[in-house]
């Protein structure tokens, strides 16, 4: 089966600027490509191009396997969802959502046939006759979604539509699009900064910086094993630790040391052998250093380290500490016995260590 | 803080003082009124005397008999150079020019700031700014080239000629209005319709003019006062029978032999100025909010 989309080697200049450089990715038919990054990293540019919004300066961009550099968004057989939801004002929310059908000339009965399928799938039906001015925000955002889903596209685009909602709203309507996707088993891109939706959406993650694309992988991919320092900061939350390290390398593995605030070391010792340089960056999840009682995993090792801040999170307590020069934070039981500027036994579990390089800030294993 | 210091006589003094202050306010307002209204004042009443009453009566004082003599002359049979018919004629000529050329300008200048405001081609803010710059050409430069360009379109002295030119002087306004208003339509609007299915007209036609509602008033008004009001392009652009209503009232002011019919002339110039007057009482409402509004909420 030929991919949905793919795009490959394509550039994009506003003028003599560089928005986009040599973006590669392609996605098969039911995938949920989540496109993430900080602000103004291109994600709505590169968004717009797919959907034929702007012009890309080079590269191919195909859809359904059919090359797409010069048709324009109408026939391109997508829908999309915008930022700023880009109801019609003056239109009710009925014809908004069949508007798209009537310029296509579909027949009165069906399009009110649709309209009534997609209200009740949204549960709409009560709004159909209001206009966007006098709808609440969540509420905008589903008449945006049901617009998308009329058409019942090749191609579902989608540029942070959960942005403008509050906190618990979002995380409502982010299950609600996972089901969508689920039953209709529609392809979808979907832009967001927001890296806990990326994770929780997607089936493939592109994660961009500067209009260059970072790292491609599955959820579990770019969780476990970022590409670089940057995919390693900018997923999860709290953020992985990267802590500066020393290596030894000897026969039965490589010795990690890390050095604590008052000078002494910790030496962590990574059983497999690796061929790493001198110095390096480590990468430890927060999860992955914890209480010992809770390290279920017998690959932990202890070491004891100086508590600087707790700060309690509900399920969980997050310890802080400096290791290495930089703040580290642990996750801890919610009823840890750590209390602030004591000593804590804490176990660290280098099972998925990541290590990168100072300089390049690649990867190294 | 100082209001909680205050002792109850010093507060009643600042109420005083607010009074006092307001009541000035008015006062002067009220007197500015009465000034700008004094000559329309004198315009009503002197078109409703007799000749006998203006020549020994006094200018201010009310009519002491009121007769609609004058305005039955000035609207169908004052004098304008040799013809004796009033200005009913011109009033319907001015008519005639003046609702195409509205209509037209507006619409064409809605055209202009859609195109220039959502769709960005290469050259549109030098466009634009080109535009702007023909606003202030003053009418007589453009005189003698467009009645040359008149001649050679063969509608010189026509009222499609007239029309014509109010369109081409007017578009620079008119796309001025439109597109300071569709400049602040979020782009995302466009977008969302082109992925639609919607093309140019179609988003114009169905999302954008039914947003226009108050600039499209802002600018009839203006089109319609300039277009009314003109006097230059129509006694120049004009022959026998396609001058518009402000022409013949200089004629019939400037044409009167013996005694100076007053009352006539004050009524045939109400006459004239009437149209205008009404736009405003109308509209006059959605002309300020349309002057003010401009962002669109989605
Ligand atoms: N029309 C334009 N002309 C010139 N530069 C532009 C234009 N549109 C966007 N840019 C630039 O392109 C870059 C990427 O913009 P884009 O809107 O794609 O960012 P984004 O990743 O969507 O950011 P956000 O998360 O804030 O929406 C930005 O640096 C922006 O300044
Ligand atoms: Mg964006």
């Amino acid at each position: 089966m030929s991919p949905i989309l793919e795009i490959s080697n394509l550039y994009k200049n506003y003028g003599s600027t560089e928005i986009l450089k040599d973006i590669n990715v392609s996605i098969n038919a039911g995938d949920f490509l989540v496109l993430v990054g900080p602000s103004g990293c291109g994600k709505s540019t590169l968004l717009n191009c797919i959907a034929g919004l702007e012009p890309i300066t080079s590269g191919t961009l195909n859809i359904g396997g059919q090359d797409m550099t010069n048709v324009s968004p109408k026939d391109r057989d997508i829908a999309m969802v915008f930022q700023s939801y880009a109801l019609y004002p003056t239109m009710s929310v009925a014809k908004n959502i069949t508007f798209g059908m009537k310029v296509r000339g579909v027949d009165p009965a069906t399009q009110e046939r649709k309209l009534q399928q997609v209200a009740q799938q949204l549960q709409i039906e009560p709004l159909l006759k209001r206009r966007p001015g006098q709808l609440s925000g969540g509420q905008r955002q589903r008449v945006a979604m049901g617009r998308a889903l009329v058409r019942d596209p090749k191609l579902f685009l989608f540029d942070e539509p959960l942005s403008n909602l509050d906190a618990k709203l979002r995380v409502e309507m982010r299950t609600e699009i996972k089901s969508l996707h689920q039953n209709l088993g529609a392809s979808m891109v979907y832009v967001t900064h927001d890296q806990i939706e990326a994770m929780t959406l997607a089936t493939k993650i592109v994660v961009m910086k500067g209009g260059v694309i970072q790292q491609v992988g599955s959820p579990a991919e770019i969780y476990n094993r970022p590409a670089n320092l940057f995919v390693a900061d900018f997923m999860g939350s709290p953020a992985m630790n990267l802590i500066p390290a020393k290596t030894r390398s000897n026969g039965d593995g490589t010795h990690i040391e890390i050095a604590r605030r008052d000078g002494s070391q910790i030496v962590l010792k990574d059983r497999r052998n690796r061929d790493l340089p001198e110095d390096v960056i480590i990468g430890v999840r927060p999860e992955d250093i914890a209480d010992p009682a809770r390290a279920s995993s017998s690959a932990g090792q202890e070491a004891d380290c100086l508590i600087d801040v707790i700060e309690p999170a509900g399920a969980d307590t997050y310890a802080v500490m400096q290791l290495g020069g930089k703040h580290v934070t642990a996750r801890l039981h919610a009823e840890t016995t750590a209390t602030p500027g004591a000593t804590q036994r804490l176990s660290f579990d280098l099972g998925k260590v990541s290590y990168f390089a100072p300089d390049t800030g690649l990867r190294l294993n | 803080m100082t209001d909680l210091t205050l002792t109850p006589v010093q507060t009643r003094q600042s109420h005083i003082g607010k009074a006092v202050l307001r009541w000035s306010l008015y006062i002067l307002l009220g007197v500015f009124a009465l000034f700008y209204l004094m000559p329309l004042f004198v315009m009503v009443t002197t078109s409703l005397k007799s000749l006998e009453e203006i020549r020994t009566g006094d200018l201010v004082a009310l009519p002491r008999e009121v007769t609609f003599e004058a305005w039955r002359t000035a609207w169908s049979s004052a004098c304008t150079g040799i013809q004796c018919e009033g200005v009913r004629p011109f009033f319907w000529n001015s008519v005639l020019i003046a609702i195409p050329a509205v209509t037209l300008s507006t619409l064409l200048g809605a055209m202009n700031g859609y195109v220039i405001a959502q769709w960005r081609f290469r050259g549109a803010n030098l466009i634009f700014s080109l535009m702007l710059f023909g606003c202030f050409i003053p009418f007589q430069v453009v005189l003698l080239p467009m009645a040359r360009l008149l001649g050679m379109m063969g509608i010189a002295g026509t009222i499609p000629g007239l029309i014509f030119v109010h369109v081409i002087y007017g578009l620079g306004f008119t796309t001025l209005f439109f597109r300071n208003y569709y400049v602040s339509i979020p782009a995302e609007l466009t977008k969302a319709a082109k992925v639609d299915g919607a093309g140019f007209f179609r988003i114009f036609w169905s999302i954008f003019l039914p947003l226009s509602l108050p600039i499209i008033v802002v600018t009839v008004i203006w089109q319609f006062t300039q277009i009314w009001n003109d006097f230059l392009f129509g006694v120049s652009f004009s022959q026998a029978g396609t001058q518009p209503v402000t022409v013949a009232l200089n004629n019939i002011v400037n044409s009167t032999t013996g005694v100076k019919e007053y009352n006539v002339d004050m009524a045939a110039a109400i006459i004239a100025a009437l149209p205008t007057l009404l736009v405003y009482v109308v509209a006059g409402k959605y002309f300020i909010r349309g002057l003010t509004a401009g962002s669109v909420k989605g």
